[in-house]
């Protein structure tokens, strides 16, 4: 489990990154759900918290390409493969991201 | 339509045949591809392929699963030699012919060469082909690299060579390299990223000659200078691959010339990508080459032009670890103010920068350095603002009509 950051420094329609190896971005969308992927985009190499995010669905800043964050799957080319989703949760006003790998849920 | 023949199997003639089968042809579809490799993404070749962070399986576009989908017949490591005069039937250099019922012309462009560059050491870098040369002679030690032309992929091949720890020296014709392209101000910054990895940039310098005997030794300048080398890459720019389109229907001055809708003087062959001149212009980038093939099968399935490819010109590169993104349409005399971010004494700060071009107050383009999200906001404004005020003036002009405008079009830097 990996504190981010405090609720009230991600508001809604925010992202950031987490400096993990490999890093992951985490989105507080319009609607007050939290989500995180990885943050390297699946297709190339851009960094997906730097990506624009309309409702679950976050694009890529290089080319494009768009990826539902609930699920991780690219929802158009040119991304082919999914991004790994990660579970997020507020303890005490505090982000916190569980990682896929440590709950052996890699998506 | 029973049979659609795409002739160029890559990014364009790819997308070109996703899009029939999306958009509902379910007749027989031949793709023509001159390679004998499967469709392949260029971009990374001058990257992350030749530093060696990407190997040959990250530059695949597609798979067998969507190639068992597309069923398509694929006629690869063949040229297309010609086409005859009512597009009706695409001859191949084995001499085989394929009748058909429309044409997708996506030959792309190929790489320019100059005169007497057939000795060893020289390479130019368009194809995975050249690619893999290239990466094998730069593998084998320390060398002398040339680099001539300043332009986007000399400068990216320049960085993953000296990122790859050759010497490397970077020859422009023109006072800065990227001038067509940027600008004279945003020239200038860029060009000082060749120095961030410490290759050097020789400017206003033309190419007299290559030296050596059997193996490159050296590049000699107009103005006697002469700069030993091991390895010379030659990146003048590219010519659209229109030679196979001689005696065809076709309308060709520099790239095939369509309407707005990519469609040619033939409603039954369109084209997209590098090699099509799209209603006045014709663009070199890989976002074009991927939403052009859309507008293209439109058209070529409604038998006449329905839609217009009315998108934004944008493109990217990455060079001597930043990464520039550009989108719209610069014209001479533009003003430019950086808008986010600053500059240090003429070199982009390491957070970057956001930067616009104006004209009678309105913003014709952006640039940014290492500034993805801003510039992400810039260029969705650029593209709604572009969307709305894009021609009201009637339908879209037909082909041939404008092909006479230099357009966007880049002369060799040297030579
Ligand atoms: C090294 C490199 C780096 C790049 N980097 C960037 C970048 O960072 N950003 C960006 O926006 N763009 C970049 N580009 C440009 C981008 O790759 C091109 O715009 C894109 O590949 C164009 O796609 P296309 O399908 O139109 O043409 P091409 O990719 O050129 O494909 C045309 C295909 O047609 C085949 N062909 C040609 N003639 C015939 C014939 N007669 N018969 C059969 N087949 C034929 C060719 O062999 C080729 O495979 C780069 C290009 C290169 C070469
Ligand atoms: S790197 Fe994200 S779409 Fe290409």
């Amino acid at each position: 489990m990996i504190p981010v950051c405090r609720l009230e420094d991600l508001p809604k329609g925010g992202s950031t990154r987490v400096g993990t190896s490999p890093p992951i971005a985490v989105f507080h969308t319009d609607d007050g759900d939290l989500y995180a992927i990885d943050d390297t985009c699946s297709h190339q190499d851009a960094s997906l918290s730097e990506g624009w995010l309309e409702g679950c669905l976050v694009e890529c800043p290089l080319h494009a390409a768009s990826f539902d964050l609930r699920t991780g799957r690219p929802t158009c080319l040119p991304a082919r493969r999914p991004v790994r989703t990660h579970r997020v949760s507020v303890h005490e006003g505090v982000v916190h991201v569980h990682l896929a790998a440590e709950e052996g849920s890699a998506a | 339509m029973r049979t659609v023949t795409v002739v160029g199997a890559s990014l364009s003639g790819l997308y070109a045949a996703r899009e029939l089968r999306a958009q509902g042809f379910d007749g027989r579809l031949v793709i023509v591809g001159e390679e004998p490799h499967r469709p392949y993404d260029r971009p990374p070749l001058s990257k992350d392929f030749l530093t060696g962070r990407a190997g040959e399986d990250r530059l695949a576009l597609t798979d067998a699963e969507e190639t068992a989908g597309l069923d398509a017949e694929w006629l690869l490591g063949v040229r297309a030699r010609g086409l005859d005069a009512r597009g009706r039937t695409v001859l191949l250099d084995d001499g085989r012919a394929v009748s058909t019922d429309g044409v997708v012309v996506a030959t792309g462009a190929s790489a320019r060469h100059l005169p007497g560059d057939g000795l060893a050491g020289v390479h130019t870098l368009r194809t995975l082909d050249d690619a893999r040369a290239l990466r094998a002679e730069l593998t084998r030690g320390p060398r002398r690299v040339v680099v001539i032309g300043g332009g986007f992929i000399g400068a990216e091949t320049a960085s993953s060579c000296a990122a790859l720890g050759h010497t490397v020296t970077v020859v422009e014709a023109a006072p800065l390299p990227l001038v067509p392209q940027l600008g004279t101000e945003m020239a200038a910054v860029c060009a000082t990223l060749h120095r961030r990895e410490g290759a050097e940039l020789v400017t206003g310098a033309s190419v007299a000659a290559l030296r050596g005997t059997g193996v490159v030794t050296a590049v000699t300048l107009s103005d006697g200078r002469s700069l030993p080398a091991d390895v010379v890459i030659v990146g003048i720019g590219a010519t659209p691959s229109t030679a196979w389109l001689a005696g065809s229907a076709l309308v060709l001055n520099d790239g095939v010339v369509c309407d707005d809708g990519c469609v040619t003087s033939l409603p039954q062959v369109v084209a997209a990508g590098d090699v099509a001149r799209v209603g006045g212009t014709r663009a070199e980038h890989w976002t074009s080459a991927t939403e052009q093939p859309r507008v293209a099968v439109t058209n070529l399935l409604a038998g006449r032009t329905v839609e217009y490819a009315r998108t934004l010109p944008y493109f990217w590169s990455d060079q001597y670890g930043a990464r520039l993104q550009f989108a719209g349409r610069r014209r001479e005399g533009d003003t430019v103010r950086i808008v986010e971010g600053e500059t240090a004494d003429g070199v982009p700060a390491d957070d970057g920068f956001l930067a616009r071009y104006e004209r009678d107050g309105r913003t014709t383009a952006v640039l940014s350095v290492d500034r993805p999200r801003a510039f992400m906001r810039a260029r969705r404004e650029l593209a709604r603002e572009t969307e709305r005020t894009w021609p009201t003036d009637g339908p879209a002009r037909p082909a041939g009509d404008r092909d006479r405008t230099a357009g966007d079009r880049v002369r060799p830097a040297v030579l």
